[in-house]
């Protein structure tokens, strides 16, 4: 067996039989090497959020025409360590009346709610955390564990701007996670499966479902975007209105938790889009090399969040009712219809030579369609607002 | 004793100490925190019992859903969410001793069952148990029926809820 080839297989056999000639049982063996994968995973996923910090404040610099940190190192590339120093060293404060053990436990669930989301990544060919037959599923729950974060963060701190804040986000997520979790079904009736693995070997030879459906992949970077709580649907914090919600009353390192949470996990949503959409790990010699697979995986998961950054630092906020419109009678609707031109699509033309032309042209059609009624009844609404007003009567 | 029997152990603890902290909880918010403690007891059990699917549904559906909407109930009903008044009513000692009855009833009943140590067989590892379920949910000589029923079901207090907050002029 090669090290180039399969290089946590070589690790774990090394590593197992160092451990049993030092006379540990085969089954605790495999409990050690598993918590050593666990940690080794969580670090690598923590150590790239530290670096995630320079990516968006460089990013969002370049948006607005600024240069962003350029004192600390090359590039300014070591400022996460002034941030985190600065993070660490500040005044720990509980507000008054704040219901202290659901006040600290909000910042760790949200963070862990982002960390478990990487158990069931497929990072490269034979590396992965676990393979899950449900791991569709099992996002959608990470994702609620969210949730019922920011609502305990926002109920514990006894502050109104960030209950509101909270309720705002949670409102948000409710919504949008239908036509995410439909947007999540377009893949799984390409393939047949939930699961990720499935998912991302089914697109191998640049096969990628971008390809079959490009409207599932765009619903699913508006519904991500606004689960991520990111411009334009940030409605969690309005610096005029409620300040900066949810997370309000943290300090310190608790503020950091959710800092580095909201940062990963907007990376996390770009590598799900890749996985989903682009192919995953999927490039050329990537299958022999898995090493080769995880740089393809990087770099598709950073074009994503490039993606979402871009986004976010070019679109302005949006009123709450308008977003929440958006979802109902604009997202949910379009979701479902698509949902059902691709099975249709999908069962009919398998295996035919038609199958990815015919496949697109369908996602075609429904977004022109789609786009011809939205013309239709913004004219009419915008009729409705210039009608004259009858005379009135003297 | 096998991983899965601790697993169990422990979980059953968690189960039991969060569901009674969730009704002898002052504070409504705490027993909904402590409801949801309950539930993720539940959703560990069966993923001991290799029923992964069912693990995500119970997170995704009570975690997900019901807690939070239990959680704006709360919040939308109650200025003060604590409550200062009498935890019991005055009939509580006829509700221990039924409650106790049944108790001694199921477990005197369950120790003269003879598989109560036994270990669930191991689903082979060729099995996929979601196809599975997914078939046995849509196929017309399983459970395609009541499937349906429950969905038109879910659709009528949908279509009750929208017509109850529709605003007639």
């Amino acid at each position: 067996m090669n090290f180039l080839s399969d290089p946590i297989k070589v690790i774990s056999t090394w590593l197992t039989s160092l451990l049993t000639g030092w006379g540990l049982s085969a089954g605790l063996t495999s409990v050690l090497l598993s918590l050593v994968g666990i940690v080794l995973m969580i670090t690598a996923v923590m150590v790239l959020d530290i670096m995630l910090v320079w990516v968006e404040r460089k990013v969002v610099a370049r948006f607005q025409g600024r240069l962003g940190p350029n004192r600390v190192g090359p590039y300014g590339l070591f400022q996460p360590f002034p941030d985190i120093i600065k993070l660490i060293i500040k005044e720990d404060i509980t507000p008054d009346g704040a219901d202290k053990l659901v006040y600290n436990m909000a910042p760790i669930i949200s963070l862990g709610s982002v960390i478990f989301l990487w158990a069931v990544v497929p990072i490269a060919a034979r590396i992965y955390g676990a393979d899950l037959n449900v791991a569709l599923l099992y996002m959608v729950a990470a994702g609620s564990l969210g949730t019922l974060s920011i609502i305990m963060a926002g109920w514990a701190s006894n502050n109104k701007y960030a209950l509101l804040g909270a309720f705002r986000q949670v409102a948000a997520m409710i919504s949008f996670e239908i036509p995410m979790v439909v947007a999540l079904l377009i893949p799984t009736i390409l393939t047949g499966s939930l699961s990720l693995q499935v998912i991302t070997d089914k697109q191998s030879g640049g096969n990628w479902f971008f390809l079959l459906s490009p409207l599932g992949a765009l619903l699913f970077l508006v519904s991500a975007i606004a689960e991520l709580g990111r411009s334009p649907f940030d409605l969690n914090e309005g610096e005029s209105e409620i300040v900066s919600g949810y997370h309000i009353e943290y300090t310190g390192m608790k503020f950091g938790l959710f800092y580095a949470g909201e940062l990963l996990h907007a990376f996390t949503f770009g590598g799900f889009l890749s996985i989903l959409f682009f192919g995953g790990w999927h490039g050329p010699a990537a299958s022999t090399y898995p090493l080769l697979g995880v740089f393809y995986f990087v770099v598709k998961a950073m074009i994503g969040y490039w993606v979402i950054m871009w986004i976010k630092y070019t679109v302005p906020r949006i009123r709450i009712d308008h977003m929440l419109m958006f979802n109902w009678k604009f997202l949910t609707p379009l979701a479902f219809a698509l949902l059902i031109v691709t099975a249709v699509t999908n069962s009919l033309l398998k295996g035919s030579s038609f199958y990815m032309p015919g496949m697109f042209l369908s996602n075609f059609l429904l977004g022109w369609i789609t786009i011809e009624i939205m013309r239709f009844s913004s004219r009419k609404q915008r009729l409705a607002v210039k009608a004259p007003e009858p005379a009135v009567q003297h | 004793m096998a991983a899965s029997q601790i697993i169990f152990i422990f979980s059953a603890a968690l189960i039991i100490a969060s569901a009674v902290m969730v009704v002898s909880s002052r504070n409504l918010i705490h027993a909904a925190l402590w409801l949801i403690a309950a539930l993720f007891g539940v959703a560990i059990l069966y993923a001991v019992l290799d029923a992964g699917f069912l693990a995500v549904v119970q997170v995704v559906v009570y975690i997900g859903a019901i807690a939070i909407m239990f959680i704006f109930a709360v919040m939308l009903t109650h200025r003060d969410m604590r409550d200062s008044g009498v935890q019991v009513n005055p009939g509580w000692p006829l509700a221990a001793v039924l409650s106790l009855l049944t108790f001694g009833g199921l477990f005197a009943i369950l120790s003269k069952w003879n598989g109560l140590g036994n270990l669930p067989a191991p689903i082979p590892g060729t099995t996929n148990t979601l196809a599975q379920l997914g078939l046995a949910l849509t196929s017309p000589d399983a459970y395609v029926l009541p499937f349906e029923v429950a969905s038109v079901l879910l659709l009528a207090a949908l279509i009750g809820s929208v017509y109850v907050a529709m605003n007639k002029k």
